[in-house]
C-alpha cells in the first residue's frame, strides 16, 4: 500500500527558510502522526524550490521530514509565480499528496491559488488551525474518514468556519504565520530522511514576467514572536499621544502593536497592525490602550495569555476579555505604569 | 485604445459590525449588513480609469452575483466605466473560488480582446485573495498581485511596482496580464454627478422584467430595450448558456471546498480584575506582574 503524504511548501527568505515553513512542518508532523495512528502510514514531506539549495537540506531533515523533495535550478533563484507553479503542479500531479500546505505569506497567497486552479482542487486561505477528523453528512448519509479540517476566521472575523475538501484531493490550505507552534527539532545533523531531487521544468513562456528590481528590508517589527505587546487604538487620540504607547513598550521591553484604525490614521506603520487583516499575536502579555475591541482586532490577539485593557469606556468589548481592566485615561495611566515599572527595584 | 476588464464583487459590509447588526446571542445578523462595492475592487476600477485617462482605454466591468448586484455596476458607470456585465444564474450559487474563477474566465473568453484585467486584492467577506490568480491560470495569462502603481505601459508590456512582505518589487510583464490591486494603490474617485444623472436610469434585464407593462406602455422611451441599448443604459446579464459554461464546473458541483461547520465568535467574558485608575492601583498591578514573571 502506498504511503500517504503531507507536503509542506518551503518558502525562501533572503537568508533562510521562512519561519512559517518551520511552523507548518511542525503542524504537518502532528497531522502525519495522527493519520498514521488512524489507518495508514503517512509521511511528512518538504517540497523546496530554489537555486543552490541542495547543500542546505539537513535542517529540514532535522525538522523530522521523512522526505525532502527539491527542485534546484538557477532560473528558480527568485520566486516567480509562473515557473514555480509549473514545477509544483507537475510534481503534485505525479506524487498525488493527500495534503499540501503553504504559508499565508505574500508568496503563498499568490502561488497556492494558481496551483489549486491548475490541479483543480480546493484551497482554503488563511487557516488558523488544522485538524484531522471524520465527517458524516446527515443529509445524504455520506461519510468521510480522516479529512483535513481547515479552520479559519471568515466574514471579517465574525465567524470561524471549518472547511473540508471531501472529494477533489489534494486538500490544500494556506496557514497564517505565527499561529502554529514549533515542535522541538532533532539535534543538528541527526535527522535521517530521504532527499529526492526532482527534474526542473524550465519553459521559456513561464518567464514573461521579469523582476526589474527587488528591495526587501530585514523585518524591523517582530510582533509575531513578541512576548509582550503594547497596542494602541483610535482612543489614543493622535500621533503625538501614540509616543506614549512606544514609550511604555520600550520601557518594559515590548513590541508595539496597533489597531487598523490607528494604522489608517497614519499614527504608525502597517507592519504593527494586529488583527484579522494584520498579524496574529499570542504573547504572554497584551496591553490594549484606547482599543475598544472590534471583532477584527480581537481575532488577532485574543489568545494572549494575559490582557490588560486601558479604556475610558467601561463597557468597551475589550473590557470583557481583559484579565485586568483599568477604566481611565491612558494619558494618565501609562505614565503611572512607566513610573511604577522603573521604580521596581 | 487599451481594452481593460475589471472584476468586481458585491459584498456584505463586514467592517463595522455594531450592536445593531448583532443578534441577541452575540452572533452576526448577516442580512442586516449593507451590501457594498468590495473596497479593493474600487481601487481596481480606479486603476483602470487612471489608465483610461492617461493612455485611452475601454473599461468593461464584470461581476458575478444575484440580480441585485446590478447596483455596483451602476456605481461603476457613475465613476466612468464604459461597459458593464452581470453574470447571474441560480446555477452559479454556492460557487467557491475555483468555480467562481471558472465562471469569470468563461465570461472573459466571450470578450474577444483584452489587454489588462484588474481586480481587488481580496474581498472583505472571505479575505481569500484567490480568485484573481485563479482567473489568470484559467486564461493562461500571467498574474501580478498586490499592485501599488503602474509605472509604465505600452502596447506590448506593463511595468508595475508591487508590495511584497517587507519590501517592494518592480515587475515587467507582457500583455495580456491580470493584476490585483491593493487599497494603498490609489484613492477611488467619487461618482460623477453628471454620470450619475445619466446612469441611474441604467437597468438590468431582470430589473426590466419587473417593470410593469403599464409603466412600459406609458414611458416607452424609458423602458424599450432598443432605446436602452442605444443609450448604453441596459445592464447586460449573462447566464450559464451565454458564457458556454459546463454546469458541472459551476456552483456547488464545481466547488471542491465545502463549509462543514460555522461557529459564531462570541466574546467570552473572563474573570476580570478591576484596577483602580490611580498611582496605588497601577503600582500594585505592576508589582503583581513582576512577581508572576509576566513583565
Amino acid at each position: 500500500m502506498n504511503k500517504k503524504q503531507i507536503w509542506v511548501y518551503i518558502e525562501n527568505t533572503n537568508k533562510d527558510i521562512a519561519d512559517v515553513s518551520k511552523e507548518l512542518l511542525s503542524k504537518g508532523k502532528e497531522l502525519a502522526v495522527r493519520l498514521s495512528s488512524s489507518n495508514q502510514k503517512t509521511e511528512l514531506c518538504a517540497i523546496w524550490l530554489g537555486s543552490g539549495i541542495k547543500k542546505n537540506v539537513q535542517p529540514l531533515l532535522d525538522m523530522r521530514c521523512d522526505k525532502v523533495y527539491i527542485v534546484d535550478h538557477p532560473e528558480l533563484k527568485d520566486f516567480k509565480a509562473l515557473p514555480y507553479t509549473t514545477n509544483l503542479v507537475e510534481n503534485i500531479k505525479k506524487h498525488n499528496p493527500y495534503i499540501v500546505l503553504f504559508g499565508a505569506t505574500s508568496i503563498g497567497r499568490e502561488l497556492a491559488p494558481r496551483i489549486a486552479s491548475a490541479v483543480r482542487c480546493g484551497l482554503t486561505a488563511d487557516c488558523t488551525d488544522l485538524q484531522i477528523g471524520d465527517i458524516e453528512f446527515k443529509t445524504n448519509k455520506q461519510a468521510y474518514k480522516d479529512l483535513l479540517l481547515q479552520i479559519r476566521p471568515a466574514f471579517g472575523g465574525n465567524i470561524i468556519a471549518t472547511i473540508i475538501t471531501p472529494e477533489m484531493h489534494p486538500q490544500m490550505a494556506t496557514v497564517r504565520p505565527g499561529v502554529m507552534k514549533n515542535l522541538e527539532i532533532l539535534p543538528t545533523g541527526t535527522g535521517k530522511g530521504e532527499v529526492i531531487t526532482l527534474e526542473p521544468k524550465i519553459k521559456q513562456e513561464d518567464f514573461i514576467v521579469e523582476i526589474i528590481q527587488k528591495i526587501q528590508e530585514e523585518k524591523k517589527v517582530n510582533l509575531i514572536g513578541a512576548q509582550i505587546v503594547v497596542s494602541g487604538g483610535i482612543g489614543v487620540g493622535n500621533k503625538e499621544n501614540f509616543k506614549l504607547i512606544k514609550d511604555l513598550a520600550q520601557n518594559i521591553g515590548a513590541e508595539v502593536g496597533a489597531t487598523r484604525a490607528a494604522v489608517d490614521s497614519g499614527w504608525i506603520h502597517k507592519d504593527h497592525q494586529v488583527g484579522q487583516t494584520g498579524v496574529t499575536v499570542r504573547p504572554r502579555l497584551y496591553i490594549a490602550c484606547g482599543i475598544s475591541g472590534s471583532i477584527q482586532h480581537l481575532a488577532g490577539m485574543q489568545e494572549s495569555k494575559q490582557i490588560i485593557a486601558i479604556n475610558k469606556d467601561p463597557d468597551a468589548p475589550i473590557m470583557k476579555i481583559a484579565n485586568y481592566k483599568i477604566n481611565g485615561d491612558l494619558n494618565r495611566i501609562i505614565p503611572m505604569m512607566i513610573k511604577a515599572y522603573k521604580g521596581k527595584e | 485604445m487599451y481594452q481593460i476588464i475589471v472584476l468586481v464583487k458585491q459584498v456584505p459590509d463586514t467592517r463595522d459590525i455594531t450592536t445593531k447588526t448583532m443578534k441577541e446571542d452575540g452572533t452576526v445578523n448577516r442580512t442586516a449588513l449593507p451590501a457594498i462595492f468590495n473596497p479593493e475592487d474600487l481601487n481596481a476600477l480606479e486603476a483602470a480609469l487612471l489608465i483610461k485617462e492617461k493612455y485611452g482605454a475601454i473599461v468593461t466591468v464584470i461581476t458575478m452575483g444575484p440580480p441585485s448586484a446590478a447596483e455596483i455596476l451602476r456605481e461603476s458607470l457613475y465613476r466612468g466605466a464604459d461597459k458593464v456585465i452581470l453574470l447571474t444564474d441560480r446555477r452559479f450559487a454556492g460557487s467557491d473560488t475555483l468555480a467562481t474563477s471558472y465562471i469569470l474566465s468563461m465570461a472573459i473568453k466571450r470578450i474577444e480582446k483584452f489587454d489588462i484585467i484588474f481586480t481587488g486584492r481580496q474581498a472583505i467577506d472571505g479575505d481569500t485573495a484567490q480568485v484573481g490568480p485563479q482567473v489568470a491560470e484559467k486564461l493562461n495569462i500571467p498574474q501580478i498581485t498586490y499592485m501599488q502603481e503602474v509605472l509604465h505601459l505600452n502596447k506590448n508590456e506593463i511595468k508595475i511596482k508591487r508590495l511584497i512582505d517587507n519590501g517592494i518589487e518592480v515587475l515587467k510583464s507582457k500583455l495580456p496580464v491580470l493584476i490585483t490591486v491593493n487599497n494603498t494603490s490609489n484613492t477611488p474617485r467619487f461618482p460623477s454627478i453628471k454620470q450619475m444623472a445619466k446612469f441611474k436610469k441604467a437597468i438590468s434585464n431582470s430589473e426590466l422584467t419587473k417593470v410593469s407593462n403599464t409603466l412600459k406602455y406609458l414611458s416607452p422611451e424609458r423602458y424599450s430595450e432598443e432605446t436602452l441599448i442605444q443609450n448604453r443604459l441596459l445592464i447586460n446579464e449573462w447566464n450559464m448558456e451565454d458564457i458556454n459554461a459546463n454546469p458541472i464546473l459551476c456552483g456547488i458541483s464545481g466547488s471542491p471546498t465545502k463549509v462543514f461547520k460555522i461557529n459564531y465568535v462570541t466574546l467570552e467574558t473572563k474573570e476580570t480584575k478591576e484596577i483602580p485608575p490611580n498611582e496605588k492601583g497601577i503600582k500594585t498591578l505592576i508589582q503583581e506582574l513582576i512577581k508572576e514573571h509576566i513583565v
